[in-house]
């Protein structure tokens, strides 16, 4: 398979889009003003998640399924030109004692800068797979899957607990050591290990489970999206199903910082993305999260909220947007470039691809009319 | 008693379209084995990755997915194929 990813430079900027029905790209110059949508890569497969190596950018990982067709995940070296199957995709052990099978490859997370070819990959139901050979062939992660605490923790069997089916997302490696890893759970938390995986701890002080009769609890919590700074790996942003939050390591204690939105937005979304040179930078997009929970633009009236002082204050940012639209952006589908100023952008699930060249003050359609998108990375 | 493998006849296997990117596009394949498990085998060693799309890591067909066995739906691994037979791999549509 081939798209125009093979007419690239190292100049370009761009887009991985994954959707309901295939893969596409988005290309720009480096002044990001003029997009090039490419043509589908596997059409009609879901496309879970399509992300390139920061290691080595020509190595790109997509998790896909295929209709009722098993999960798997399909890598190329080549920027995108090709593709193929890995030959071992990640799978629980035959013979699970839980009789678990992966039902959906959800989330892709390249490894430790130090570790080349690894990657962790999170799946439906919540396992944890690793791959040392660049995606070729996974492991489970036995220290996660088969720890004593994992049906707690995993809502195990209820994994139709949410519409979508419960999932593991959000790896986060720690840049200072590979073997500090933090996970998300929806539902479940946000877990800790600090061996590599052997052992987990959960994270969740601080963080409101409204949904429980009792919301003081250690886990089973909804985090929908969790980033770690990687210039100050101590700290970590969360938008969860019931708000944003920070965390400053080591403290096990989460601080809402979407008390600072306004009230009549709210602080519910699902992504939130990080300015990847200012610790104190992020964007979220927030959705309705009231009575029957829309999860749409509260209001009908789209925008993106970033703050510059770590949660501490929200400004919104909507100039370019409808001034009405019911958008949806999932968890993977707001990201941001390197660029300075930084390229912020976001893909909606009604097949629209929004970015802003100038740390979203201003946004341009980018492009419409693709299937229901499921994420969007740079890289 | 079941036959060695080698002393078996294939058995016709028709593949459908998402499947075809492991046969090199082929709508109907051969394989050996005495039950669809034996079978669902053989193919994967010809065309390395197709069984998992089909069955599950615990040995399971994965929801929707179905094989036709004489005129019947089938989704045990363990049924028993004869030389004669076709084996037919059908995956149900739905959800737009």
């Amino acid at each position: 398979m081939t798209d125009r990813l093979s007419t690239m430079s190292d100049s370009d900027v761009v887009l991985r889009i994954g959707t309901r029905k295939g893969a596409w790209t988005l290309t720009a110059d480096t002044d990001r003003r003029c997009w090039t949508l490419s043509a589908p890569t596997f059409l009609g497969h879901v496309v879970q998640h399509v992300i390139a190596d920061p290691r080595d950018p020509a190595r790109v990982l997509m998790a896909a399924s295929t209709g009722h067709l098993g999960p798997t995940v399909f890598r190329s070296d080549d920027g995108g030109v090709s593709w193929s199957e890995a030959t071992r995709p990640p799978a629980f052990p035959t013979g699970d004692a839980l009789g678990r099978a992966v039902r959906r490859v959800f989330w892709l997370t390249p490894g430790h800068h130090t570790e080349e070819g690894t990657w962790y990959a999170g799946a439906s139901p919540q396992g944890l797979f690793r791959s040392e050979d660049h995606g070729e062939t996974w492991r489970p992660v036995d220290g996660w899957n088969d720890h004593p605490n994992w049906s707690t923790w995993a809502e195990w069997p209820d994994v139709e607990g949410t519409p979508d089916g419960s999932m593991l997302h959000s790896v986060n490696v720690d840049p200072r050591d590979p073997a500090h890893l933090y996970i998300g759970l929806s539902g479940g938390g946000v877990f800790e290990s600090t061996d590599g995986g052997a052992d987990w701890k959960p994270l969740n002080r601080g963080c409101a489970a409204d949904f429980f009769p009792d919301p003081d609890v250690e886990f089973g919590h909804d985090p929908h999206c969790v980033r770690l700074h990687p210039l100050m790996p101590d700290r970590l942003y969360q938008q969860n199903h019931c708000g944003i939050y920070r965390i400053d390591r080591p403290s096990d204690t989460w601080e809402r910082i979407g008390d600072a939105m306004p009230r009549d937005v709210g602080d519910i979304g699902f992504p939130i993305e990080l300015h990847p040179r200012d610790p104190d930078v992020a964007w979220v997009f927030p959705m309705d999260g009231t009575d029957v929970w829309p999860r749409t633009s509260p209001d009908g009236r789209p925008a993106v909220y970033v703050t510059r002082d770590a949660g501490g204050s929200w400004t919104r940012r909507d100039a370019g947007l409808p001034d009405r639209a019911w958008f949806t952006v999932k968890r993977q589908a707001m990201c941001v470039d390197d660029g300075d100023p930084v390229g912020v952008y976001f893909a909606t699930t009604s097949g629209e691809v929004w970015g802003s060249a100038d740390e979203g003050t201003t946004w341009a359609q980018l492009a419409a009319h693709l299937p229901e998108i499921y994420s969007l990375e740079v890289g | 008693m079941s036959p060695a493998p080698d002393d078996l006849g294939p058995v016709r296997v028709r593949i459908p379209t998402p499947l075809r990117s492991y046969t090199a596009g082929a709508a109907s394949v051969t394989a050996i084995g005495t039950t669809v498990g034996e079978v669902l085998d053989d193919l994967d060693r010809r065309f390395p990755g197709l069984q998992f799309r089909v069955v599950d890591e615990q040995r399971r067909m994965r929801p929707h997915m179905v094989v036709w066995l004489r005129g019947e739906r089938c989704r045990d691994l363990d049924a028993d194929v004869r030389p004669d037979d076709e084996v037919v791999l059908m995956q149900a549509l739905s959800g737009g």
